[in-house]
């Protein structure tokens, strides 16, 4: 059962104040809000059983390295992937993009080329960007359309046999597009480049298939997902993550070394270089078992409700445009009012209590195609309610009559 | 009247509201009365960088006095740099230079901003300093 009340209850911030006024957290696609039962279990790691883990043979090493490898395996089954040593745990998403671009260094020729999407998290294009000036390889971007979607045609006209790899990410996190991967997956395999899927803003929503989607890698950070910040997945494919080359040197990813040579470790700890996030990976365990018992059915369901009331909501109010109307999309919604500026009405409702995002969202190319300056985003989770849409609805009316 | 004693007139408007509801209010309407800059000369280099919303500042010297002109895209902001420019304006650059912006903290400005808006404020005096030193250079040569 679905009890908004209890759930709420889990997340000890919600209760708190902002500018005297209770917060309307409305920014969960920056980060979201965790729950007691992750808290837990990040004092209990500190509290009972910290030590570095992999290489002491004493019990708390022991422990931790077993609640470390059990978190490996929670999301290996969480994300429907079919080998432990297919995670690699990272430091988030930008680590796990710039593992696989950095691998693919030593796998492109000049001419080969990248596809990456319109919709792309900008700090996402930079890592690709700079592979290409690594190899000589060639950015091409699939453009989007009014709706705040990919064009599909588009697509497949660029994909050809120069095609080594297509970037894209789940859901956009200006827009709340869901981009249709499982098409994409299979065109680019159809040209035999790999696919990524940078799932960033999906994995608090939905629960991905991985073996089933098919793609090569995908990956995510837990920050997003009522997890702590700073550990991410990186999903790879066995016989992908043993092509690419390691992108750090450290302790963990060696087997033996000499002055002359060294030999690496198998996967997954080719790829986790130095002394890991042990809590982080641990709490993202737990983060995931949280998300479970809520049930991604009913997170799915509520968020919906959400969208729609909010959708309905925001529309009522005269001169405000949504930006992101394609029909598949999340709990996310980017908007303008007619001749006022989107930091402005983030200003005013952050006063009432209000956390919303302003501004480009890290998706500049997004911004040029709408010709505007910024928007202001409102992304809803699970744990929010219709009531603080109303809270929301009435400061931004608030803000208009402010402002105008 | 000098720097000082403008910045305690402002310091005494902003006590006058309860809530910074109401502080916003008035910034906004502070706005309203701010000296614009010429569409014209809303160029590269008459914008403050490191704010989330376009600004662009100007100066002339009108005897040894500054006299500045601005705009923003955003409403609050041309508030903020238009408490500023009530400031400065007709000041001569050495007294721009010299005077301390006591009234900031005291209303509690920066504190009541966002961290890139207080980035900008601090942006904003920035500019307009190197505006009174550039002019202040001109008058000493
Ligand atoms: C779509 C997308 N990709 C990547 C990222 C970067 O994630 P992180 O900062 O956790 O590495 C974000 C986060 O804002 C995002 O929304």
């Amino acid at each position: 059962m679905f009890d908004l009340t209890t759930i709420r209850k889990d997340f000890p911030i919600l209760s708190r104040k902002v500018n005297g006024k209770p917060l309307v957290y409305l920014d969960n696609a920056a980060t979201s809000q965790k729950p007691q039962q992750v808290i837990d279990c990040i004092v209990d790691y500190y509290s009972n059983y910290n030590a570095n883990i992999h290489r002491g043979v004493h019990a708390l090493s022991q422990e931790a390295t077993d609640k470390y490898e059990a978190a490996r395996k929670k999301i290996q089954q969480h994300f429907g992937i079919a080998k432990a040593q297919e995670v690699i745990i990272t430091s988030g998403t930008t680590h796990s993009i710039n593992i696989v671009a950095n691998g693919f260094s030593s796998l492109l020729t000049p001419g080969d080329e990248i596809i990456v999407s319109q919709l792309e998290h900008h700090s996402n294009i930079v890592p690709w960007q700079m592979l290409c000036k690594r190899t000589g390889a060639v950015l091409k971007v699939i453009p989007m359309n009014q709706a705040g979607g990919l064009e599909m045609d588009a697509y497949q006209s660029l994909l050809s046999s120069k095609t080594k790899l297509v970037f894209v990410n789940h859901i956009s996190n200006t827009l709340g597009t869901i981009n249709p991967i499982a098409f994409m997956t299979e065109k680019a395999h159809e040209v035999g480049a790999a696919i990524l899927i940078d799932g960033a803003q999906s994995c608090s929503h939905i629960k991905p298939d991985l073996v089933a989607l098919d793609c090569d890698f995908y990956v995510t950070s837990a920050h997003k997902m009522c997890g702590p910040t700073g550990v991410g997945m990186l999903y790879g494919k066995e016989a992908w993550l043993e092509k690419l080359p390691p992108y750090q040197g450290g302790g963990e990813m060696i087997d033996q070394v000499t002055f002359e040579q060294t030999t690496y470790a198998g996967l997954p700890h080719k790829f986790e270089a130095g002394t890991p996030n042990v809590c982080g990976g641990i709490a993202f365990g737990a983060a995931i078992d949280y998300l479970n018992s809520i049930g991604f059915d009913s997170i799915a369901a509520h968020e919906a409700e959400l969208l729609s009331y909010a959708t309905e909501k925001l529309l009522a109010i005269e001169g405000l445009k949504i930006y992101g109307t394609s029909k598949e999309k999340t709990s996310v919604i980017s908007f303008n009012i007619n001749g006022i500026h989107a930091y402005d009405i983030g200003t005013i409702v952050d006063k009432l209590g209000i956390a919303v995002r302003t501004g480009q969202h890290c998706t500049q190319p997004i911004m040029d195609y709408f010709n505007i300056s910024g928007t202001v985003r409102a992304s809803f989770a699970f744990y929010n309610s219709l009531e603080e849409i109303d809270v929301l609805a009435a400061a931004v009316e608030r803000a208009k009559m402010m402002l105008s | 009247m000098t720097i000082k004693a403008i910045q305690e007139e402002l310091i005494e408007e902003f006590a006058m509201f309860d809530d910074w509801m109401q502080r916003y209010e008035y910034m906004i309407d502070l706005g309203k009365s701010l000296p614009l800059i010429d569409e014209e000369n809303k160029t590269e280099e008459r914008v403050i960088k490191g704010c989330q919303s376009k600004v662009w500042l100007d100066a002339e010297l009108k005897g040894d006095k500054m006299v500045f002109s601005a705009d923003s895209d955003a409403i609050i902001t041309k508030g903020i740099i238009a408490i500023l420019i009530r400031t400065y304006n007709n000041q001569t650059p050495t007294d721009i230079l010299n005077a301390k912006l006591d009234f900031i903290d005291e209303i509690g400005l920066k504190e009541h901003l966002s961290a890139t808006r207080a980035n900008g404020l601090t942006s904003m005096i920035k500019k307009l300093k190197l505006y009174a030193t550039a002019y202040q250079a001109k008058l000493n040569s």
